[in-house]
């Protein structure tokens, strides 16, 4: 049928074989449908090996939250929901898009393809954008996986040495820069392919510096302070009495298990009951907390407990965030190849493939934001 | 696939979903989003983490059925990726109920603050009274 009219332009091809087929086919493949299904099969098995992938990172999660659920839910308060909620829109907008993408390219819209291309491509680059603002500002606070976490409730706003989102920024910068270089050549050089290619590429790594904005914005509302002026006023009570005894306690309750050592146990019980004292006696000026938030707080804002939410944070969102690094280098080929007009009812593939990808992705995001985000 | 009804030439194997139908699909998902951050702020205790992976999963089915195109996808591949699912069952249970035996905590414990030596210890007034 049509397979064998678009094999006659490619007569030219450079095949040494004396069958006709369309360039987009591959020679070992009898149909264009046949090929089609062959690369849906494989990015399907791929697929599957992503949700295993992901499950073992799911799966310390699920651990680790049933061992210490209060953990999880203290520390979930760092978190801000609304850059979580934003970005969660971000990502399910860039999946419809790319769901139209694909309907663009199986019904020859070689424009709307591009749009549409370009669009999830903008989202993605917001994504990052959004992402950036959160990690930066808990980086600067000191919320690091366990081992760097260093964030201090006393003193929530340390001087930090390094502008974090300078520096995740500066790649981001440089890429615009670069597209913006290539747009202003290729509009000197009037060549209209590469001017169709940059145009939305251009738009799509401004969109990341959107993605800052947005999150700027959103991080500044109170949402985002809330959880910490929670923790300052809980641990600003406690902190003092806990700080001073701690150090030395450690050793007497070494000593006081052994049985024998009687003195070292009245004085760790006595030790137990200024620290009560000390603790309540201070509590009472903060009467306005909720009680249930200031035993959360104390109970887990340890640099041990809380990394190890924060290790499971970051290495989830991290590896999640390289997912869609992946995906923004597959949207730009494809992009690419779209302004060349390489799609059409039959060979829409490697759209509907890196569709797929993108789509896991999504789906993966849907869970890690509740997970996450909204631990009540 | 001759079943979709496309019988129209050069469409043979494509399956386009109708642009009203991603839009839907898409308003639900936002739909969904605000129902899951909204029931944050309602403390319905356990039952929290049930009610927010029931709203995830069902986002997550309407993304695989209609943007992924599972509904009109071959069944063999259906039948392939969910399959992940249940293997990735396997691996969650088998491995919390095997954590849940045998380590009662991998978070070390030390360095903790008044609420953690009252819970090992009992509260001041307890331990006096002894």
């Amino acid at each position: 049928m049509s397979t064998i009219e678009a094999a006659a332009e490619n007569a030219h091809d450079a095949h040494g074989h004396d069958h006709d087929h369309p360039s987009f086919l591959a020679h070992h493949f009898d149909t264009p449908e046949q090929q089609f299904d062959s690369g849906k099969l494989g990015i399907w098995l791929f697929l599957v090996t992503e949700i295993l992938f992901f499950s073992g990172m799911f799966c310390a999660y699920a651990i680790l939250r049933m061992l210490r659920p209060d953990v999880f839910e203290g520390c979930s308060q760092f978190l801000n929901t609304k850059l979580g909620a934003i970005n969660t829109g971000v990502l399910l907008f860039s999946s419809l898009t790319m769901a139209w993408a694909v309907r663009c390219s199986q019904v020859k819209q070689d424009k709307g393809l591009v749009a549409m291309l370009a669009a999830t491509l903008s989202c993605a680059m917001i994504f990052l954008g959004v992402k950036a603002i959160e990690y930066s500002h808990k980086w600067e606070i000191g919320l690091l996986p366990a081992g760097l976490f260093s964030f201090d409730p006393a003193n929530p706003h340390p001087e930090t040495h390094a502008n974090y989102l300078y520096y995740i920024c500066l790649p981001f910068a440089a890429v615009l820069a670069g597209t913006l270089i290539w747009l202003g050549v290729s509009l000197i050089r009037r060549d209209k392919f590469q001017i169709q290619c940059a145009m939305p590429l251009t738009v799509a790594a401004a969109c990341f510096f959107v993605g800052i904005g947005l999150g700027m914005i959103l991080e500044g509302g109170d949402s985002g302070h809330e959880s910490e002026t929670v923790a300052e006023q809980t641990v600003d009570a406690t902190d003092v009495a806990t700080l001073a005894i701690a150090t030395d306690s450690k050793v007497l309750e070494r000593l006081a298990s052994d049985s024998a050592n009687s003195g070292a146990q009245s004085e760790l019980t006595a030790r137990r009951q200024q620290l009560d004292v000390a603790g309540s006696a201070i509590m009472q000026k903060g009467d306005e907390i909720a009680g249930a938030i200031v035993d959360v707080e104390q109970n887990v804002m340890t640099p041990k407990k809380a990394g190890v939410f924060f290790s499971i944070y970051y290495c989830m969102t991290g590896v999640h965030a390289i997912h869609i690094l992946v995906g923004i280098g597959f949207l730009v080929w494809l992009l690419v190849r779209a302004v060349r007009r390489d799609f059409n009812p039959q060979y829409f593939g490697p759209v509907d493939y890196v569709g797929l990808y993108w789509h896991l992705v999504d789906l993966i995001w849907i869970y890690l934001f509740p997970l996450l985000y909204l631990i009540r | 696939m001759s079943a979709h009804g496309d019988s129209k030439d050069g469409y043979d194997f494509a399956h386009p979903i109708p642009v009203p139908m991603l839009l839907a699909v898409f308003f639900a998902l936002v739909i969904l989003t605000v129902v899951t951050v909204a029931q944050a702020s309602f403390d319905i205790g356990s039952l929290d983490i049930l009610v927010v992976m029931i709203i995830a999963t069902v986002k997550a089915g309407l993304v695989m059925a209609f943007f992924m195109h599972m509904a009109y996808d071959k069944p063999f591949n259906v039948i392939i990726f969910l399959s992940s699912f249940a293997f990735v069952a396997l691996f969650l249970i088998f491995t919390m109920s095997d954590s849940n035996l045998t380590s009662p905590d991998f978070i070390p414990a030390e360095g903790d603050s008044i609420a953690d030596v009252q819970a090992e210890f009992g509260t001041p007034t307890a331990v006096a009274a002894e």
